[in-house]
């Protein structure tokens, strides 16, 4: 591979090679513009960033660990496996490194209002929290099946001040939650600000989440050199829209030697149709503000996905997945929902970390590999989130009643 | 001359505003659109714009969400809608057809095969909500060659220097959106929106046409005073819900509101009318 210059990706216009950009209607081009130009004022400014490290610091309690597995990685024998503790975080996941960010620039806009989509209900609850802290009035969509699935998130949301609509249109689900967004934030674009959750939508949410995310990949880079002297060897991330997992893989980018793994959601199966896996099953085409891998039948109708975590159950995944897989720089791979739910106990039995299902994911592919590495090469695995919410599906697959 | 100049050609002769129904493909089934396109001509629409059915309809409210449903339970495609315009030509080959819609079915289908088919069927314009013009350069050769006209929405919040932009990559005309907000919205502002239409012609000399928000012949009326074409949607695919299953009674039903906006709207241009708003 020729040398990339990372920090040229996106390009000026949100362009990874074909994948990316401004994809919307004319009415948020101009609140688009906006933000791209106070993302591209602060993001480098030494103030602005002392206040985002202060926040993580402080309120959400950054850094977290990188947690040596020693039992699961004696267990399986192979390399060691590293923990990255984003479950550790306030509200529980990775997703408030993110929300903290794009709060402070709604912040620097004057935006009263905050609206955001949520799958599993961490990005609402992360978005929630902030508004809380903010005194921002916070308006939250959900897809009504993940309003049912995750009705504990939808409880906290309600009582940090959001208010929450259950999405009824199409398949109820995070995609419908995203398009009943974009026509609230078309409709209030003065006042509004739109907290997009991962990296996905138009230019420049996919390279802003990003940035604010990638403050887990610094940490590990620096945590993992400090404990062993040298890199990982493999990363590996559960990819839904695919945020926690540039945040961990994009400081590594430039590093050859270490090999990433993007893991998505295999459902019953990739093979069965059944699954919300577009980048190993999909193919490239344009929804929700970009060009990426969707899942799609003939005519280009987004089709319905299914997964065991809500969070990863979504038809597409941010553009700079589709780019790297097409430069061959990450490898996507999917498991189903049984293998996951079979990682989601095994950690929990063997570490004492119950992860969240989507997490899960990123657990199971590495119990098939961690064994045919050596012991003295090492795996971090992005620990995203922590599973309280998933508590009631996993009983419910088991046939056990709460 | 495409169809659709010499259509706004004719009407700016006889001083009327263009009246542009819009109706979703396959709605409520597949066999009810070329009849009903047909009647919409004879009702008084001077162009049709036909909605290419997508799952995810990011732009629109609630009424032409569900028309995209409805379309969707018969799989209604855009090699479909194209071949329900190629039929509708058999027997009317001057009213211009514009479709409107989403940029995956296209991407999907291929920009080449797309602007090859759409040729052939007599399609005159391409409406993609969300494609602004800065990612269309490739698109919008294909379609110039193809004698399709790319079709592209100026929004309230538009920028004098991205009018400029946008008023560049349009041929046809310039669809304005009316109002902030998605299709079947109703707080259209007939005297900004006077304003603001006369600001865009110091920027263009497409004609305007203006929708989003026009739910009645009054509100057609008024915006018919300003700009050079109305376009109406959602007050007619209503109709399409209360006729489910029925494809014709939503066919007459769409041709009477038609006719009631085509002779307000004429009304409001004659010599006689009043001129205020
Ligand atoms: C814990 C956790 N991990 C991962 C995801 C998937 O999102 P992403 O791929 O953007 O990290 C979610 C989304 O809700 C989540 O809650």
């Amino acid at each position: 591979m020729n040398k990339i210059d990372w920090a040229a990706f996106p390009d000026a216009r949100g362009h990874f090679g074909p994948y990316g950009g401004r994809f919307v209607s004319e009415t948020l081009m101009g609140a688009l513009d906006e933000l791209q130009q106070v993302y591209e004022r602060y993001i480098g400014d030494p103030e602005f960033m002392a206040e985002l490290d202060h926040d993580l610091k402080q309120f959400v309690g950054r850094p977290n660990p990188l947690y040596h597995a020693e039992r699961l990685s004696r267990e399986l024998g192979g390399a060691q496996i590293y923990l990255k503790r984003e479950d550790l975080n306030h509200t529980g996941a990775h997703k408030v490194n993110n929300t903290i960010g794009q709060a402070l620039l709604a912040k620097k806009l004057g935006k009263k209002r905050i609206i955001a989509e949520t799958g599993a209900g961490q990005h609402g609850v992360a978005t929630a929290t902030v508004a809380a802290r903010l005194g921002l009035e916070c308006v939250i969509y959900m897809g009504e099946e993940d309003t049912r699935r995750q009705s504990q998130n939808v409880y906290r949301m309600r009582l940090l001040g959001a208010e929450v609509v259950g999405v009824k249109s199409g398949t109820r689900t995070l995609k419908d939650a995203l398009n009943e967004a974009m026509r609230d934030w078309v409709t209030n674009v003065d006042d509004t600000f739109y907290i997009i959750g991962t990296v996905a939508g138009p230019h420049p949410y996919p390279a802003m989440v990003r940035d604010f995310q990638a403050v887990i990949g610094r940490e590990a880079r620096e945590q993992h050199l400090a404990m062993t002297g040298k890199l990982p060897d493999t990363l590996v991330a559960c990819v839904g829209g695919g945020s926690n997992a540039i945040g961990l893989f994009h400081p590594f980018l430039g590093d050859e030697s270490v090999a990433m793994i993007g893991v998505e959601a295999g459902g019953d199966g990739v093979e069965t149709g059944r699954h919300s896996a577009p980048l190993c099953a999909g193919q490239p085409g344009v929804l929700h503000g970009n060009r990426t891998y969707l899942m799609e039948d003939e005519n280009g109708q987004i089709i319905g996905t299914h997964s065991v975590s809500a969070g990863l159950d979504y038809p597409g995944v941010g553009p700079e997945h589709a780019w790297l897989k097409d430069i061959g720089r990450v490898d996507y791979v999917s498991v189903t929902d049984d293998q996951a739910l079979a990682g989601f106990h095994r950690l929990t039995r063997t570490e004492g970390i119950i992860p969240a299902l989507e997490t899960s994911h990123a657990i199971a592919h590495v119990l098939d590999l961690a064994p045919e590495m050596r012991p003295d090469q090492s795996i971090i695995i992005n620990l995203s989130g922590r599973g309280d919410k998933d508590l009631n599906t996993v009983a419910e697959r088991e046939g056990i009643t709460l | 001359m495409s169809r659709i100049e010499q259509r706004f050609a004719e009407l700016r002769e006889q001083n009327r505003a263009a009246l542009i129904p819009y109706v979703t493909a396959g709605d409520p089934e597949p066999g009810a659109t070329v009849p009903l396109m047909h009647a919409l001509v004879e009702a008084g629409a001077d162009l049709i714009e036909l909605g290419v059915p997508f799952s995810d309809p990011m732009a629109d409210g609630p009424v032409i969400q569900k028309a995209c449903e409805r379309a969707l339970r018969f799989g209604t495609g855009l090699r479909d809608v194209l071949a329900m315009v190629a039929e509708f030509r058999k027997s009317d080959t001057t009213t211009p057809v514009v479709l409107m819609g989403y940029l995956n079915p296209v991407e999907r289908m291929g920009y080449d095969a797309f602007a090859e088919t759409a040729q052939a069927a007599g399609l005159d314009g391409l409406l993609t909500v969300d494609l602004p013009p800065e990612e269309s350069e490739d698109v919008v050769g294909l379609l110039e060659q193809s004698g399709i006209d790319p079709i592209f929405l100026i929004a309230p919040t538009t920028s004098e220097t991205r009018i400029d932009h946008v008023a560049r990559a349009a041929r046809g005309f310039v669809y304005y959106v009316s109002l902030k907000g998605v299709t079947g919205s109703q707080s259209l502002d007939v005297s900004a929106l006077s304003a603001r239409l006369d600001g865009l012609r110091r920027h263009t000399g497409l004609p305007l046409g203006v929708g989003f928000g026009i739910r009645d012949a009054e509100t057609a009326a008024q915006v018919a005073r300003v700009a050079d074409a109305v376009v109406v949607g959602s007050a007619i695919v209503r109709l399409a819900e209360e006729h489910d299953g029925d494809g014709d009674g939503f066919a007459r039903a769409a041709a009477a509101v038609v006719r009631e906006m085509r002779s307000a709207m004429d009304a409001a241009r004659s010599p006689g009318a009043p001129a205020t708003v």
